[in-house]
């Protein structure tokens, strides 16, 4: 059949996805785009409240820990380590996707494997951020932290910040459950009989929105 | 729904090579943005390199720069056909009126609170000044 673009293309007129993608790829797209508002919405219910706030706690202060270093004082570093460790699992779902296009059953395996590997590395960050932070009185409802200027915070910054890093945490261990799924698939064969590896695709454009997420987080909560 | 697969299905090993060679690109861009906003925020904290409005300009900008890559390369949207992008781009311009509606909207909020704390000094009288007379 044809599928060659040309601009004379009568996208509209019956016969194609006018979209030139399948009906469950446009499904996920159409979801991540609600996602990214329900996203968006957290983050701007907290930009606000920031805003109507006179003073907020340093993330400096806040997140200045890592793990093994006792009481040193590293900024930024443990998150940053953990963004690396989420782009990284990025790049290779997309090589996972890459060598599903190419039928490579071994390298999608061992890509996703890869994959696995970096969300479940991820999350065991983050659940060491918490413990730490909880160890430190911070919760929702506690905030231990004083403001930049001094004065004692509101319990906002604790509730904002755990509230949005849990969301995503839940999105990133559902993407881990779903790519164990199709791993499992992958290595039954399910693709390869079914002639092509679409599912990875799908899961990919989830997991890479997972990554997406995280951009925004990392710098509405560590940097700004 | 075949049809939507075959484009994908002619890829060969050269094409795939190129692809690869694009993914660590993406790769080496992403990480370069993220060492480069880590590396302004110490230079903030330990010189005070940059007014913190400009640094917070900088961290937008860039944050937006990987989102941009994200979507376009790893997600593959910057090579769909146009009506799927704007699909998916389109409804995310309404964020543009939520940001700064809301934002304003929690600024304002901290102006009404500090001007309505008690002891804080009243500006201006809250009676309209008579007018004056004959002016008619």
């Amino acid at each position: 059949m044809d599928t060659a673009v040309t601009a004379k293309k009568k996208w509209w007129a019956g016969g194609y996805s006018p979209f030139n993608v399948s009906y469950g790829k446009l499904m996920m797209w159409f979801f991540l785009l609600s996602d990214a508002f329900t996203f968006g919405a957290l983050l701007i219910s907290y930009g606000t409240i920031r805003f109507s706030s006179q003073s907020w706690p340093d993330p400096n202060e806040v997140f200045k820990s890592f793990p093994g270093m006792g009481h040193a004082n590293l900024p930024l570093m443990f998150v940053s380590l953990m963004t690396f460790i989420l782009i990284m699992s990025s790049v290779t779902m997309v090589l996972a996707v890459h060598a599903g296009k190419m039928h490579d059953k071994k390298a999608v395996a061992k890509w996703l494997i890869w994959t696995i590997i970096g969300g479940a590395c991820f999350l065991a960050c983050q659940a060491w951020e918490w413990t730490h932070l909880f160890h430190e009185g911070a919760w929702w409802g506690r905030n231990p932290f004083p403001n930049v200027d001094g004065t004692q915070a509101s319990t906002n910054f604790t509730n904002f910040f755990f509230t949005i890093t849990g969301f995503h945490g839940l999105h990133v261990t559902s993407g881990v459950v779903l790519n164990i799924i199709i791993l499992a698939n992958v290595l039954k064969g399910t693709y390869e009989h079914r002639g092509h590896y679409e599912m990875v695709e799908k899961v990919g454009l989830y997991w890479h929105f997972v990554d997406l997420v995280w951009v925004f987080v990392f710098t509405c909560f560590y940097l700004l | 729904m075949e049809h939507t697969h075959t484009a994908e299905g002619h890829e060969t090993a050269h094409h795939g090579d190129s692809t690869t060679k694009t993914i660590w690109r993406t790769f080496w861009i992403l990480l370069c943005i993220t060492v480069v906003e880590v590396g302004l925020a110490f230079l903030h904290l330990e010189f005070g390199f940059l007014p913190r409005v400009a640094l917070n300009g900088v961290f937008v900008i860039l944050t937006l720069f990987k989102a941009f890559y994200i979507v376009a390369e790893f997600m593959h949207l910057g090579h769909e056909i146009k009506n799927l992008i704007m699909s998916v781009l389109m409804p995310l311009l309404l964020f543009v009126w939520f940001i700064i509606a809301f934002l304003y909207d929690g600024d304002s909020w901290k102006h009404l609170r500090q001007n309505l704390k008690t002891g804080t000094p009243v500006e201006a009288p809250l009676v309209a000044p008579a007018e004056k007379p004959g002016h008619y």
